[in-house]
């Protein structure tokens, strides 16, 4: 004990830099909304001054991916939009996460038609999956916790494992003859 | 004792009009398809028609039409259909004037003039071994992008359209999607789901 340092009185201390920077990361969020659809109203509905997202350090959406950390996709995906997901996704810069903001996004939800994609996974790494049509505020604040702790820890979703078994068409008959 | 709009048209273009019917104030005219831009410019012009406003275009597909309750097979819709899925003869049956074998689609119009405060719905059913009709660009400027959706959803050819493009799909898709036949679960993804 006589030979460890008062930490308290030596106005310095030893930490892993990753823990640091990962604890700082968590808390200073800037987000890039990619909203498409209803899920929208839920995300304004949290991010404004009731829920308030900026108790989490994420109340600064900024406009421009190249400024942005985490990616909200918000709302339904379809086809045509895409590429451009994919080139929003692209022009981020590392460190980036990615939020996958209700069941439109998570697996196309009830859309399951010639224009939506099934699930955004299909297309860019997803770190966090907030299920619900739409989600209610708490839901999200919950998704966007285990996001923090997600980026506390220093993790990313794996590149590798992705899109594993998502055949592009999927492997029913289709009989349009069957039941005229 | 002033006609009914359908009763006009009836009897102004008799050789045109195929079928004409009204209920609960909505009037329907059924009309062959060269009479098209004939009766579209009367529509327009004519001082007791004034229809400025084109409110509505879209097709129909009636390939299933009566046949099924949906549509959309699954897995597990039986085939043949068990009685509960057999569609119920209806105690008012409803015509369309044509058959549904050779006129597969029908075009629908839905005009409002404001002048007058009336309305008209006038379809046009498509053989289907030639699928166009004039386009309405000339009359109605709307027409342009309702033409260009009907086009890019149906297959349906609008003759004099200046930009007969796909509007919803992307270029590459191919096909109709709301066609009856075109298959439900099959995806054209721009970009696949392995890059
Ligand atoms: S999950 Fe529901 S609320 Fe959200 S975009 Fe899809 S349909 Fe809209």
């Amino acid at each position: 004990m006589a030979d460890s340092p008062d930490v308290a009185k030596l106005n310095w201390m030893t930490t892993r830099i990753d823990a640091a920077l990962g604890w700082a990361r968590k808390f200073s969020i800037f987000q890039y909304p990619f909203v498409t659809a209803c899920c929208g109203m839920e995300y304004m509905a949290t991010a404004t001054s009731h829920y308030d997202m900026d108790r989490f350090g994420a109340g600064f959406p900024r406009f421009s991916p190249r400024q942005a950390d985490v990616l909200f996709v918000v709302g339904t995906i379809s086809h045509k939009l895409a590429p451009v997901l994919k080139r929003v996704y692209d022009q981020m810069t590392e460190p980036k996460w990615v939020v996958a903001f209700g069941v439109c996004t998570c697996t196309g939800g009830f859309y399951d038609n010639y224009a939506t994609v099934m699930g955004i996974d299909t297309i860019i790494p997803v770190d966090v999956y907030i299920p619900g049509c739409p989600p209610r505020p708490e839901n999200v604040l919950d998704g966007l916790m285990k996001l923090q702790e997600k980026i506390a820890q220093g993790e990313k979703a794996p590149a590798a494992v992705l899109f594993s078994a998502r055949p592009q068409e999927v492997g029913l008959p289709h009989r349009p003859e069957a039941h005229l | 004792m002033t006609l009914r709009l359908t009763e006009t048209i009836q009897q102004r273009f008799s050789q045109q009009v195929l079928l004409t019917h009204h209920s609960l104030g909505q009037e329907t005219v059924v009309i062959d398809r060269a009479g098209l831009l004939l009766i579209a410019e009367f529509l327009r012009d004519d001082p007791h028609m004034r229809f400025d406003f084109l409110m509505d275009l879209t097709a129909v597909d009636y390939l299933k039409f009566g046949r099924t309750l949906s549509s959309a097979p699954t897995l597990k819709t039986p085939s043949p259909l068990p009685y509960f899925m057999k569609p119920k003869p209806s105690a008012n049956p409803w015509q369309r004037g044509v058959s549904n074998d050779e006129f597969r689609f029908e075009v629908v119009y839905h005009f409002y003039s404001s002048e007058h405060n009336h309305r008209l719905r006038l379809k046009v059913p498509l053989n289907v071994a030639d699928l166009s009709l004039a386009s309405l660009t000339q009359l109605w400027a709307s027409a342009n992008w309702f033409e260009r959706e009907v086009w890019d959803l149906f297959g349906i050819t609008f003759n004099g359209h200046p930009n007969l493009r796909r509007i919803l799909m992307y270029e590459s898709f191919e096909g109709h999607p709301l066609r009856k036949d075109y298959p439900v679960r099959k995806r054209q993804p721009i970009i696949g789901p392995l890059n």
